[in-house]
């Protein structure tokens, strides 16, 4: 046997040793902090939860009307609104409402928790040419792992439930906001930095007076984008013990429930359009004034 | 006319690259600028400039584009850092302020219009202009009162709640230089201000800048590449060539007398009959008799004087006295366009 017919491979019996040593590893280190980790996202955990709760039980006509007033500041269009005011009737006739609440509950904490996560890391990395360099890799291997890769790990510290699917729907879908952030900050005109500069403003002056309203545009796409990954990681993240649309959507391909499966689907589908349309509007008007603003 | 100093800009070296502070010395023993780009892959921005800029006049700083006019003006308000060297403003050198000093000084005392306006495009024009105003923390109300008065001064009345996207080139300039006045600094850095202006717009706008000047009498170092502007509005001219001031004077001397090539070539094609004055040329041990010239007058109105007078020489008055006389003979070869000099052919560019 000569060398270049087999891939040169490590002995049968090491390899599962290491793979053991790993495993152990990690089961020690989620026994010895595991507790204490989960302790931390109590809070979330609470919040989550009443919030869910408030939705649930909430009079339906009521939740319609607020759904309908956001759509209405996010999108100014009657369209919008008239659509989604029908999405909800019809999700609701066909008996999907408290699921839908449910998913509902999820996306907004998690897209909050990624908006107060992921725009200061962005801001932190538009500072430094170092920590992008650092954190655009992390980001790159969060969004193209396969996402059941890290749910195990997240499983075993923090077992099934509420709060690892949080986390989970959060790692998929935070990388958006993190990378328009940073590259809205650094696309920001160099000569109107410059100018507020030039007049003494200080850091947060221009941080806050310049930076981030120049940047909000795209810190709007990213976020946008960070909602539909959210609404994408829902059927995943049931498989984890997060309640909403997920969950009759994989009892219906374990059971070949067609109709089952494809409501569903299309619930999930109506949010993201719903969201979507209302997000981008939103991010459109924000650009209104700042058109054709740089040139001469 | 001797006058105090206000900004004193004195043996500053700026070089871009890794060891800055090691190129100095190779600087200093004469290298080129393309030598140390070539050999060292280091950038000589501003080679040993020492320019003495006078309180309540304008002082420009001419040269080609790269020839560090925008590091320059930048280290007055240290926007960016030197290699070496000293910036001295009502006696105090700026490069040894601390953060907040240095913060207080940008806020009072040196504010900046930029070539390319550089104005807020999410504020308002008040806004814009009041933007000084509100980073020093001056209460709302009256920062667009203060304003207001800048906007009525700079002929933008109706505009306050425009947005910049929304303006011509032009207006959005004197968005620019409405808010460096409104911050009541009595030094104005303007960076090519009115370089990408269209040319009428811009004769507008140097117009309303001597207008302000007239009443304002700030300290402004003027950046242009145009030479028609620097002498327009330069009290004194400064020349930069590879980061080096060539030349600096009056525009007089430096119409009369160009230091080099790179200036001759600079001054070959401006309309030199409105630069000169009678008294650069006049000969001040005859006194003739004939139309009265005043000193100051630029040798195209006096032409005029005499030829509707239709006579060959002049007497040239100063306060309504006669100190000596001008001929057509020497006023028309002053206008005409000198003849390259044999032997003067290296190249700069
Ligand atoms: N940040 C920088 N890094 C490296 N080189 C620079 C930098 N800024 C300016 N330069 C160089 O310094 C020289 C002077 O530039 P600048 O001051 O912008 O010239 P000007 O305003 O007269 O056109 C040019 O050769 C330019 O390439
Ligand atoms: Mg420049």
């Amino acid at each position: 046997m000569s060398w270049y017919e087999n891939i040169p491979t490590m002995e049968r019996q090491e390899l599962r040793d290491l793979k053991k040593f790993i495993d152990i590893s990690f089961k020690d280190f989620s026994r010895t902090y595991g507790d204490g980790i989960e302790t931390f996202f109590d809070p979330l955990l609470y919040f989550l939860v009443w919030f869910e709760k408030l939705l649930i039980n909430a009079p339906w006509p009521l939740i319609i009307l607020v759904i309908a007033i956001l759509a209405w500041i996010g999108s100014r269009s009657w369209l919008v609104v008239a659509g989604t005011i029908c999405s909800f009737l019809v999700i609701g006739y066909f008996g999907m409402w408290k699921d839908t609440m449910s998913t509902l509950a999820i996306i907004s904490v998690s897209t909050l928790l990624c908006i107060s996560v992921g725009i200061p890391i962005g801001i932190l990395m538009s500072r430094s040419d170092r920590l992008q360099s650092m954190v655009t890799p992390v980001l790159d291997v969060m969004q193209t792992i396969p996402s059941f890769v890290y749910l195990i790990p997240v499983v075993m510290l923090l077992g099934i439930g509420k709060v690892p699917g949080l986390i989970a729907v959060c790692i998929y879908a935070i990388p958006p906001i993190v990378r328009l952030t940073n590259l809205g900050i650094r696309l920001v005109d160099k000569e109107v930095l410059e100018a507020a500069e030039s007049f003494g403003a200080s850091y947060n002056q221009k941080l806050f007076g310049v930076q981030i309203p120049l940047a909000l545009p795209n810190i709007f796409a990213g976020v946008n984008q960070t909602i539909m990954m959210a609404l994408a990681m829902v059927v995943i993240a049931s498989m984890i013990g997060v309640k909403g649309l997920g969950v009759p959507v994989l009892r219906a391909v374990s059971n070949q429930y067609l109709a089952l499966g494809l409501l569903n689907g299309l619930a999930i589908v109506a949010l993201a359009i719903i969201f979507d349309r209302i997000s981008q509007s939103f991010g459109k008007r924000l650009q209104k004034h700042l058109e054709s603003a740089h040139g001469v | 006319m001797v006058s105090e100093t206000k900004v004193a800009i004195k043996n500053l070296y700026k070089i871009f690259g890794k060891d800055p502070a090691g190129m100095i010395n190779h600087v200093q023993n004469g290298i080129s600028k393309k030598e140390l780009l070539e050999k060292y892959g280091s950038v000589l921005a501003l080679n040993d400039v020492n320019i003495d800029i006078p309180a309540r006049g304008i002082q420009v700083i001419m040269g080609l584009s790269g020839s560090g006019k925008s590091t320059l003006i930048r280290h007055v308000n240290r926007l960016i850092e030197p290699t070496s060297g000293e910036i001295i403003v009502d006696g105090q050198n700026v490069l040894g302020m601390s953060k907040t000093e240095l913060r207080e000084f940008r806020r009072h005392t040196a504010s900046m219009v930029f070539q390319r306006f550089a104005l807020l495009p999410h504020h308002t024009i008040v806004d814009n202009v009041s933007y000084g105003l509100t980073v020093q923390k001056v209460p709302k109300q009256e920062a667009a009162e203060r304003s207001q008065q800048w906007i009525d001064r700079v002929g933008l009345t109706g505009y306050e709640k425009h947005f910049p996207s929304q303006l011509s080139g032009g207006m959005q300039q004197r968005v620019g230089l409405a808010r460096a006045l409104a911050t009541d600094a009595e030094i104005l850095l303007m960076d090519e201000a009115f370089s990408a202006l269209d040319p009428l717009i811009r004769t507008d706008m140097q117009d309303v800048l001597l207008g302000l000047q007239e009443e304002l009498h700030k300290t402004i170092l003027f950046i242009t590449h145009d030479l028609d502007e620097a002498l327009r509005i330069g009290e004194n001219i400064a020349i930069l060539r590879d980061g080096f001031v060539v030349q600096k004077g009056t525009p007089q001397e430096i119409v009369l007398n160009p230091a080099d090539k790179y200036v001759t070539d600079f001054i070959k094609d401006i309309n030199r009959g409105r630069v000169l004055r009678v008294s650069s040329i006049m000969d001040s041990k005859k006194l003739k008799n004939g139309p009265e010239i005043e000193r100051n007058m630029v040798l195209e109105d006096a032409l005029q004087i005499l030829s509707k007078a239709g006579v060959f020489e002049a007497t040239v008055t100063e306060g309504g006295k006669s100190i000596g006389s001008v001929e057509l003979g020497k006023m028309t070869t002053a206008i005409a366009r000198p003849r390259e000099k044999a032997g003067q052919s290296d190249t700069y560019r």
